[in-house]
């Protein structure tokens, strides 16, 4: 066995040749375990199956002015409405100013196309499933969704108004196909 | 690790002199829980509680693992795997049922636990590690029965599990990626059901784990007392064993019989129908809550419904939901004052009823709808406690006079004797 003297010969900026052999294995064991801990949480994202769900075609011919339904993306719910031209009315008096995720109707909507207001049925606080899409249904204090959850209003362009939630109705990525044909995604 | 007159563990059997030199496992258990561990003399029943949460503990990794071998973690057939364990598995009705009012009778105790912590400054000098280690424990036990909730995929396990991913969506940027991440896709399906079943599984263990390590430091200064006084010598103690077993033994006794009088009379008062129906992903029940022992701090989730300063209401709810169990790890530092007792405590004592007052409230707001007078309820509430942590704690443990305290637990015993025999005045 080597002794200290001897480990320290000859050297003389006090780096032993030992020092330099641990700091390889350890930095080589820490590269190691971090390419290994990658894939491990990497599995956690989505696969490619729940991926490949990302595209949906729509029919909206049957919708009829001031109805709206529920159909599914990526297994969330999506809200198509067919506004009526006072709801619409409705959306463009508000000042932008008094919105808390200022938007307009047009920036929410389709050119040439804006009574068809297509929105996620997520509410952006929690995510929960707002009420308003279905006949009968309590639609808030704007006319809009309301989300049961925790009390958040939405209004005729699925704006948030008043409650918890930080922004609109999410609109998803779509285009008109045809003119009675939605795809989303 | 214990105090110098503790009796030493002297075997006298052959097996177990050969044993305790191999494996001194007798020798552990005798300095732990044995004659060779001396505890203060005066105990109540509030000290009972740690040994009711572990027997709480051990009945629901048993049923746990029994439930297991009957069910099935996938979205297509778990609810309806649940309903085999309650219609046809030889006794399934009986194990589910006590696995999920176990859950509810863990965190009663765990409670109850936490309250005499408070109440007689368990978390103070020198007992702050058994204190974070505790608070820690209970981070482990709700993120293991929310995820045991998700696992029969009813209406309420599907929502909840939506709803509570979703906190992790408020924070900025990488919130909604993170919330992908945790869930293995947009909304929850049979990746985060499969994720959660393996968790569910695994954390009872961690929990059994940072339990030794509480006990572990708990057996360092022993435990303490209803009068707060430190033991000063041997006439303070009786040993553990006897005197702790049977009284614990008692309170097991008690705990059992009502466990299973929930379990047998009344098994779906603390649940909720709704998680009887299969989970929807199109359609949110009309009104969602969490299980009874989250509704204090869904409350204070639910009062932030405004902006405030550059933060949204949601990250605000949020924030303050996390903080306001993460207070608990700052306790031992933000009450200063060196009585540990309430009992001599005559200001504090009054802010602590106040307190759990407080709780009580938040956890009938939880219970309620978004709408008025409950939302201005859960805001008062949430202000109010946070305020009792950080405002009012820190001034009543400096100004406060504190009541004269007898010298030793010994004095305090025997004073208390001495006035229940003669002047019959019951004033402790």
């Amino acid at each position: 066995m080597a002794s200290e003297s001897e480990l320290n010969a000859g050297i003389e900026d006090g780096v032993r040749r030992r020092d330099f052999i641990n700091i390889a294995a350890v930095s080589f064991a820490g590269v190691g375990s971090v390419a290994v801990v990658l894939p491990l949480l990497n599995q956690m994202n989505p696969s490619a199956d729940v991926l490949a769900l990302s595209s949906t075609e729509i029919d909206i011919s049957a919708i009829q002015p001031g109805q709206a339904i529920k159909t599914s993306w990526r297994k969330q719910p999506v809200f198509v409405r067919n506004l009526v031209a006072k709801e619409i009315a409705e959306a463009k008096a508000v000042p932008l100013g008094d919105l808390r995720d200022p938007q307009t109707i047009d920036e929410r909507t389709k050119p040439g196309k804006e009574n068809w207001l297509i929105t996620l049925g997520v509410c952006t606080h929690l995510g929960c499933v707002p009420l308003g899409a279905a006949e009968g249904e309590n639609r808030g204090d704007f006319g809009g969704y309301f989300c049961p959850c925790h009390g958040s209003h939405y209004d005729t362009a699925a704006r948030i108004r008043k409650g918890p939630a930080p922004t609109n109705l999410v609109v998803p990525p779509y285009e008109f196909t045809s003119d009675t044909v939605v795809t989303i995604g | 690790m214990s105090f110098p007159w503790a009796k030493p563990y002297e075997p006298t059997h052959p097996l177990m002199k050969w044993m305790d030199e191999k494996l001194p496992i007798p020798r552990l258990v005798y300095n732990a829980t044995g004659p060779g561990y001396p505890v203060p003399r005066n105990l109540n029943y509030f000290w009972n509680f740690g040994v009711l949460a572990g027997a709480a503990l051990m009945i629901q990794i048993i049923t746990g693992i029994v439930l297991a071998m009957h069910y099935a973690a996938n979205a297509s057939v778990a609810f309806n795997s649940v309903e085999h364990i309650m219609r046809d598995v030889n006794a399934g009705w009986f194990i589910r049922y006590a696995h999920m009012n176990g859950a509810s009778m863990f965190f009663i105790v765990v409670y109850l636990h936490i309250f005499r912590g408070l109440y007689y400054g368990s978390y103070k000098a020198p007992r702050e590690m058994v204190w974070l280690l505790g608070v820690v424990i209970f981070l482990l036990m709700m993120a293991t029965a929310f995820m045991g909730y998700v696992l029969p995929w009813g209406q309420m396990s599907f929502w909840g599990a939506q709803v509570i991913t979703g906190f992790f969506s408020a924070i900025p940027i990488v919130g909604e990626p993170v919330r992908e991440w945790l869930l293995g896709g947009f909304v929850p399906d049979n990746a985060t059901l499969n994720r959660f079943f393996s968790l569910h599984y695994l954390l009872p263990f961690v929990i059994l784990g940072v339990i030794i390590l509480h006990i572990w430091a708990l057996h360092i200064p022993g435990s303490s007392n209803p009068t707060g006084i430190e033991v000063k010598d041997e006439q303070d103690t009786v040993p553990f064993h006897p005197y702790y077993t049977a009284k614990d033994g008692f309170g097991v006794g008690v705990f059992l019989l009502i466990f299973v009088a929930l379990t047998f009379f009344s098994p779906n008062t603390l649940g909720h129908a709704d998680n009887y129906i299969p989970a929807n992903s199109l359609s949110t029940p009309a009104h969602i809550v969490p299980e009874w022992y989250f509704l204090p701090f869904y409350a204070i989730l639910k009062a932030f419904t405004f902006n405030f300063l550059w933060i949204d209401a949601k990250l605000w709810g949020v924030i303050a939901m996390f903080a306001s169990i993460a207070l608990l790890f700052f306790l031992p530092w933000l009450d200063s004052s060196p009585i540990k007792s309430s009992n001599y405590r005559p200001l504090y004592r009054i802010f602590f009823w106040i307190l759990v007052a407080d709780v009580l409230l938040l956890g009938f707001c939880g219970m309620q709808p978004a709408e008025q007078p409950y939302v201005i309820l859960s805001q008062l509430g949430a202000i109010y406690y946070f305020a009792h942590f950080l405002v009012i704690l820190p001034i009543v443990s400096r100004i406060e006079r504190p009541l004269p305290m007898p010298n030793s637990i010994t004095e305090a015993v025997l004073a208390k004797h001495a006035t229940d025999t003669s002047s019959a005045s019951a004033t402790a």
